[in-house]
């Protein structure tokens, strides 16, 4: 009752109560508004530096030819976004595809297959791929990735599958798909732990339904956990992808850095951030500059819709729509 | 709909096959793991050294150097980062939970949210803007800025949770006791929920040591000794970065070693997170 | 939740009847014609559309104890917690009436409710101790967080006598105050509302979440305190009330219906409804 915050409205009234207590909750009050208000301003910060930084290149580029042409050449002052777009796209769609199977079902093991203990203990390793440095990260793909892309898997791709567009020229190593293996491994403790939350709020009634009509433990999974979670686990996934989408040191350092569009895996590409971690520092002119922090608002943009999407879905998942009571 | 096929073995056999799977799935999200760590270990221990920790880096070819700047200039800048995030993100959260139930808090609550998704590499861009900028220069300022940024939401959101679990009880029985509001929450609500913030105060720095992209532009690099914050800074980071893409085979070796001393750093941090947290939630109850 | 028909209550149906009752406990407490040391004159409490307490009005003469009982919903903690303007932080709670206090309306214009809840303490239903304090910081707690200094070594002891839990946490005073059993915590939670010096004290169903054993303890101690401060005690346990209380009121739904004696509440109630609360046929 008396849980909730302390405000004191009509509560007698002849009102007009207090002293130096009253003093200290105003100041108290005010001073987190303020610190409250800060993130708002922050983030108000954010989308207009963006805008400014980027805005030189509005005064020379149309929007849409920016984001549609293929052609970046900062001596020419022309640029063009569809390479980054493209390369940020692949190399996240092929992480999502490789990284998704795996962590739903590691999420399944954890949460339903292993002993409780076990599921507990389960979680450290995957705590730990998270807290790895992406820069680490790169280092380990450009060294150990890389070569072994190089020498045994795109070689056999492109032995077996080279009829596929998607595993033909040469086996370089680097590139998209090792752009895409590294942060498979880098987004997975994220789908991986908001999968595992969502799969823990599934009421046991209705797995228990389940096994008392006869079913196996995966075939209770199958019934009652998938289709409980579905829409939490879609925004792990979406979360995952987020994440994929902004992964910068990583994706530098194997992606290959050529603003080109291929549709081959093995090729070179580069990715939004990638050029930005690239380019920023030495860049020159405020066009050139501008066209970054425009990749940057194209960037932010798409994370943030992602993320508010997966926000609302694992929040209505956490509030059972499907929930049964008692 | 699940269609219950009539052969009790077949349906056994796919109960027990998907559980393998799953098992083996593990596997393959270790392996990744085990090599990270055993090649950072293997390929970067030999390295370690005290001149490792304290020289300045040589230039190509020279033997020895070190890394000591960029440690330096890693603290440097999640110190900054710290002076400035852990104040607004604490206070934040802090807020959420004390008054965050109207519109206005859970408009800073889906901010907070949705800012901790955001990629470091555009924090780096504001950093920039705010900055870089205005100074005309690059400084471990800025870097330390942009730390900061990408440390306000997330800990703001955990330390909301924090605050909230503490039981309401506990603030009757302070208010009852003729103690005003503000001083119930800051010496008996914060106070009991401190231990946790402090566990999520050792998990932001973690990140923030670890963090490179945003340091590129806004801190940059700094090949020697640098005690201004007002310059140009090296960082463990970017010094690792800068050593792995080098053509040279003496600077990947440096890229391993440094790499060890990073995931040490991060490692203890996290480690010493999760001792509070255990001794934290035997000792209260 | 409180039917409006509910207005068939003392106050129009037998208005004779309802104030005098009041008065008439008022003249058997006042033996000696002594000021009451709580004295609550036609109290109402609103949340937002919710006629919670209705035209309460009672007194409680000093260093005595009074038990409220009734039925689960009638309102016996929210009266209590308008003794100590606890209800001043629910949002759309609104308190109307007045509640002296030696004579002085804690309502009136210019109180501050936080000094006055040191003079009205109140231990709750579940114990409560700081889980981030020693036993001593605990006991001290309302003197420490209200910024007094010093050495509080005395008064934690004679608080602790007090409560009766002296002798069993001497030796270890530094101990964290939830190290503590459920019973000993409670007994904690009162030491601590009695280190500020209230004169009335408020107890919300103290005992509620101990074992027999512990409830036991507690009851000797309202024996005990009985003969320093004055003591409102809500109770659902009416063998309870019996034990421990001088003079007990009966509530329902939201109303005070009977106010006497105990011995006499429980023997010989005037009123139909108290009769049949006592004697089970409900609640």
């Amino acid at each position: 009752m008396a849980d909730a915050a302390p405000a004191v409205l009509d509560a007698h009234a002849e009102g007009g109560h207090r002293g130096p207590g009253n003093l200290g909750d105003r100041v108290f009050n005010g001073v987190l508004w303020t610190l409250g208000i800060m993130v708002l301003v922050v983030a108000g910060l954010i989308v207009l530096n963006l805008a400014l930084v980027a805005r030189p290149l509005a005064k020379e580029h149309s929007i849409w030819g920016f984001i549609t042409s293929t052609e970046w050449n900062p001596i020419e002052e022309h640029y063009g976004a569809l390479p980054f777009l493209y390369g940020t796209l692949v190399t996240s769609a092929v992480s999502i595809v490789l990284a998704v199977p795996i962590a739903i079902g590691l999420g399944l093991f954890i949460t339903q297959f292993a002993p409780p203990k076990l599921g507990r203990v389960l979680t450290i390793p995957v705590e730990l791929l998270a807290a790895i440095p992406s820069v680490v990260y790169g280092l380990w793909g450009l060294f150990v990735v890389v070569p072994w892309l190089r020498s045994a898997i795109e070689p056999w791709l492109g032995k077996y599958f080279g009829w596929v567009p998607l595993f033909t020229g040469p086996p370089i190593g680097l590139g998209y798909l090792a752009s895409g293996l590294i942060l498979a491994v880098m987004i997975l403790p994220t789908i991986v732990a908001v999968s595992v939350e969502v799969m823990k709020t599934t009421p046991e009634a209705n797995r228990e339904a389940a096994l008392a009509l006869g079913a196996t433990k995966w075939e209770s999974v199958m019934m009652a956990v998938i289709p409980y979670s579905r829409a939490g686990i879609l925004g792990a996934v979406l979360l995952g992808l987020g994440r994929a989408l902004g992964e910068t040191m990583a994706v530098t350092m194997v992606i290959g850095n050529a603003p080109q569009i291929s549709a081959s895996l093995f090729a070179p590409g580069y990715s939004l951030p990638a050029v930005i971690a690239n380019e920023f520092a030495e860049a020159v002119s405020s066009v050139h500059i501008g066209a970054l922090a425009g990749l940057g608002l194209i960037l932010f943009a798409t994370t943030f819709i992602l993320n508010a999407a997966a926000r609302v879905l694992v929040t209505a998942v956490q509030k059972g729509p499907g929930r049964i009571s008692g | 709909m699940m269609n219950l096929h009539s052969s009790f073995l077949y349906r056994k056999m796919v109960d027990r096959g998907m559980a393998v799977v799953c098992a083996l799935l593990f596997l393959v999200a270790f392996i990744p793991l085990l090599s990270v760590l055993w090649l950072v270990i293997t390929k970067g221990a030999a390295g370690l050294s005290w001149d490792f920790f304290t020289q300045l880096p040589k230039p190509v070819g020279e033997e020895g150097g070190g890394i000591g700047n960029a440690l330096i200039g890693t603290l440097a800048m999640v110190a900054i980062a710290c002076v400035l995030g852990l104040p607004l993100g604490v206070g934040a959260g802090v807020y959420l939970a004390e008054k965050g139930d109207g519109t206005i808090g859970n408009t800073i609550r889906f901010m907070a949210e949705v800012l901790s998704g955001v990629p470091s590499i555009v924090i780096g861009i504001v950093a920039y803007a705010l900055v870089v900028k205005p100074m005309g220069h690059f400084s471990a300022l800025a870097g330390g800025v942009a730390l900061a940024i990408l440390m306000i939401p997330t800990l703001a959101r955990a330390t909301e949770e924090l605050v909230r679990l503490v039981p309401g009880s506990l603030r009757e029985a302070s208010l009852a006791l003729g103690v005003p509001n503000w001083k119930t929450s800051m010496r008996v609500v914060i106070r009991t929920a401190m231990s946790g913030i402090v566990t999520a105060c050792l998990l932001a720095v973690a990140r923030a040591a670890g963090e490179t992209a945003p340091l590129i532009f806004t801190a940059l690099n700094n090949q020697y000794w640098n005690f201004d914050p007002r310059a140009p800074t090296a960082s463990l980071t970017v010094q690792i970065y800068n050593y792995a893409i080098s053509p040279y085979d003496d600077w990947h070796t440096k890229a391993w070693t440094a790499s060890l001393v990073l995931l040490l750093v991060v490692g203890m941090l996290n480690v010493a997170s999760r001792v509070m947290t255990r001794s934290r939630l035997k000792g209260a109850r | 939740m409180i039917p409006a028909p509910a207005a068939h209550a003392m106050t129009s149906e037998k208005p004779a009847v309802a104030l005098p009752t009041s008065a008439a406990a008022a003249t058997v407490l006042t033996d000696e014609a002594t000021q009451p040391k709580v004295e609550v004159k036609d109290l109402n409490v609103y949340f937002r559309t919710n006629h919670a307490i209705r035209h309460v009005s009672l007194s409680v003469q000093p260093q005595t104890v009074l038990a409220v009982i009734g039925p689960s919903g009638c309102g016996k903690s929210t009266f209590i917690r308008a003794l100590n303007r606890m209800h001043d932080l629910v949002p759309g709670a609104r308190v109307e009436g007045k509640v002296y206090v030696d004579g002085k309306d804690l309502y009136a214009r210019g109180i501050d409710p936080v000094l006055l809840r040191r003079r009205v303490g109140m231990v709750f239903q579940r114990p409560n101790p700081f889980p981030t304090m020693s036993i001593y910081e605990n006991v001290a707690a309302g003197l420490t967080l209200n910024g007094i200094g010093g050495n509080h070594h005395e008064t934690v002891e004679r608080c602790l006598r007090q409560a009766a839990l002296w002798d069993e946490v001497k030796d270890r005073l530094k101990h964290a105050g939830t190290s503590l059993s459920g019973g000993q915590q409670q007994r904690l939670c009162i030491a601590r509302a009695l280190a500020v010096e209230p004169e009335v004290l408020l107890m919300d169903e103290p005992a509620s979440a101990l074992d027999p054993i512990a409830t036991a303890k507690i009851e000797e101690l309202i024996h005990e305190l009985k003969e320093k401060y004055t003591i409102i005690i809500v109770t659902h346990s009416m063998q309870q009330a019996a034990r421990v209380s001088d003079n007990t009121a009966f509530f329902y739904l939201g109303e005070l219906i009977e106010i006497g004696p105990t011995a006499q509440i429980f023997t010989n109630p005037r009123e139909r409804r108290t009769e049949d609360y006592v004697t089970g046929k409900f609640g």
